[in-house]
């Protein structure tokens, strides 16, 4: 399967599901050739509204079509969704209104652009929220079964996306389970909890690490919220060394989810790798390696960690 | 609706403004100025009006009512009692811990509120969503949704009165979603002509493209009269500039901005209410009021 973003294989799948559901609509804010809906909105033209650049009005737009039985796709880089985060707040969490809020762009990995449109802050800002789960999959069968799952799921969801290609990192057997983490890789000297774009990194760092006597467990957190405690305990309590990779701020995201997590049932020293500060223009490869998330930046980081 | 009986609906209102001095006084906190300026729009809503089932607060094809200036919930708190949506005696725990009448309206943990607002400027989107979801859905109910005067400064309420009209079209056109605004003219901090003047508010909504009423929002026959005009209205929805008073009905509440936010104390009370109901005292109001005496006493 060759790589692929994951707001392309979220794009495609929507079209495929709209053709059996017509309950699916799309709600765009003048970005829907960015996050990939514009395809269903010429498939289904009288299922796709573009609001114009308004993200609060559409976030409004969308828990009122959710009030009234639709299944609406909320879409815009990651930045503008959760830029609104007052109607999130009031008109999807706390009232409840099932809407799909997805969040493309995400992360310094879309370069070029700069920090105005990285999506860096968005998990922290959901984790805080009531009633809404977070999914970030990791490449393109992932995406294809985490936008199924969103459309079945009775609640808001956010979905998070990338606009780079993802290479695989399932082969056609996987099937997505919600709130369940996924160990791509057994190992027992540490655990890399990787999400999204950091997760094939991660599994390269991985083979790194094991030409160095690492053997490293690399878990797939595609259900950031809620996390899948019990395994991740487990992980944690078998190799007692956890790394957390995420294309997103260090402050409060996966790798704030997890140290609270560990801090509170099962003290173990915890190393959060991601974006410190804010992000800026250049190559999504430069940017990775500034901020060690390329592989070679994880396995450095890793084995820095085991030494100390 | 045709040959609506104001009478009654006076009524209604005359008891809902008791009502809500009688909740804010035992809850010793909220809104007594818009809940009394928004009131006479409510009651016509609810009693004359929009097709609901109370005992079906879920049914698909019921009008659908977002208050989008929650913090006068109370007004609609009462109009849920009146109607059977729960036992009136559930209103004197507004605002009180554990209740499900929150201080501003939680769709959750009350059936019959459509959406939480309170949160001001979001109401208006969230209804033009269920208004359009009703659409799709091939549904003929309609959506009613009651914006605050300061609240018009948000600029969520003008994303969503720019797309509005358009939104739909060609197929679905919202003519089933009505806008009511309740133009009390005073804001938490002052006079809205103070702070940020709406004005030329007709001209501003006509130039979005909306089919606009001007009435007064205290009339109930104004306002019957403007929402079947609204009812019959094609290819677009309607706003209906409701000209309101702010404390309706308590002298010295009337036009005065502190009476925004700010509860009565249980002798204001007795003052506000036997000037809303008129003497001789009613048989039903005198036991609220011994009651709110009896508060006094404490």
């Amino acid at each position: 399967m060759p790589a692929k973003a994951s707001r392309a294989a979220f794009g495609e799948t929507l079209i495929e599901l709209g053709a059996t559901n017509d309950r699916i609509v799309t709600v765009d804010a003048d970005l829907s050739k960015s996050t990939m809906t514009a395809k269903f909105a010429h498939t289904y033209p009288d299922r796709a509204f573009n609001v114009g650049i308004a993200e609060s009005g559409m976030i409004g737009l969308a828990a009122g079509l959710a009030l009234a039985g639709r299944i609406p796709f909320a879409c815009s880089f990651a930045c503008f969704v959760v830029g609104r985060f007052e109607t999130i707040r009031v008109s999807v969490a706390y009232t409840n209104a099932p809407v799909k809020l997805v969040g493309t762009h995400v992360g310094v990995a879309i370069g070029e652009d700069g920090y105005t449109q990285m999506g860096l802050e968005d998990i922290a800002c959901i984790r805080s929220l009531p009633n809404i789960p977070i999914v970030q999959p990791a490449d393109e069968i992932e995406t294809k079964q985490a936008v199924a799952f969103a459309v079945e799921h009775d609640g808001p969801l956010y979905l998070r996306l990338t606009r780079q290609n993802l290479e695989p990192v399932h082969d056609g057997a996987y099937r997505f389970a919600f709130g369940k983490a996924d160990v791509l890789r057994p190992g027992h000297d540490v655990t890399v909890l990787a999400t999204g774009g950091t997760v094939w990194n991660s599994l390269e760092a991985a083979k790194k690490l094991a030409e160095n006597g690492i053997n490293a467990e690399v878990i797939n957190v595609a259900t950031i919220k809620p996390l899948d405690e019990d395994a991740l305990l487990l992980s944690a309590g078998k190799t007692g060394r956890v790394v957390t990779v995420e294309d997103h701020s260090l402050n409060g995201g996966l790798g704030g989810a997890v140290a609270e997590l560990l801090a509170e049932v099962m003290p173990t020293p915890v190393k959060r790798l991601g974006v410190t500060g804010f992000g800026e223009s250049g190559d999504p490869a430069g940017l990775y390696r500034k901020h060690g998330l390329d592989p070679d930046g994880i396995a450095r980081s890793v084995t820095k960690f085991l030494n100390r | 609706m045709a040959n609506p009986d104001l009478a009654k609906l006076d009524a209604i209102a005359r008891e809902g403004r008791v009502q809500i001095i009688r909740m804010l006084t035992h809850a010793g906190s909220g809104h007594p100025g818009g809940s009394l300026s928004v009131i006479d729009i409510l009651v016509d809503l609810y009693f004359n009006r929009m097709r609901y089932d109370p005992r079906r607060p879920t049914w698909e094809d019921r009008d659908r009512f977002v208050l989008s200036k929650g913090h006068c919930v109370p007004a609609q708190y009462f109009c849920m009692a009146k109607a059977g949506f729960f036992p009136e005696s559930l209103l004197l725990t507004l605002r009180k811990l554990g209740s499900p009448l929150q201080g501003h309206p939680d769709r959750v943990a009350l059936p019959g509120i459509e959406a939480a607002t309170g949160s001001l400027g979001q109401g208006l989107s969230v209804a033009t969503g269920m208004a359009l979801g009703l659409k799709l859905a091939g549904k003929t109910a309609r959506v009613y949704c009651v914006l605050g005067d300061g609240e018009m400064q948000e600029g969520q309420v003008w994303e969503s009165l720019m797309s509005g009209p358009k939104l739909g079209a060609p197929a679905h056109h919202l003519d089933n979603l009505c806008v009511t605004l309740d133009y009390n003219g005073i804001q938490l901090d002052d006079f809205v002509k103070k702070i940020l003047d709406l004005e030329p508010v007709v001209e501003k909504l006509k130039a979005y493209g909306w089919p606009v009423l001007d009435i007064n929002g205290h009339d109930i026959a104004q306002v019957d009269k403007a929402l079947d005009q609204a009812e019959a209205t094609r290819g677009a929805p309607t706003f209906i500039v409701a000209h309101t008073v702010k404390g309706k009905g308590v002298s010295f509440m009337e036009n005065q901005p502190e009476w925004h936010g700010k509860a009565p104390k249980p002798g204001e009370a007795v003052q506000a209410i036997k000037e809303i109901a008129g003497q001789p005292l009613p048989a039903w109001v005198e036991p609220i009021v011994a009651e709110l005496q009896a508060m006094e006493k404490k």
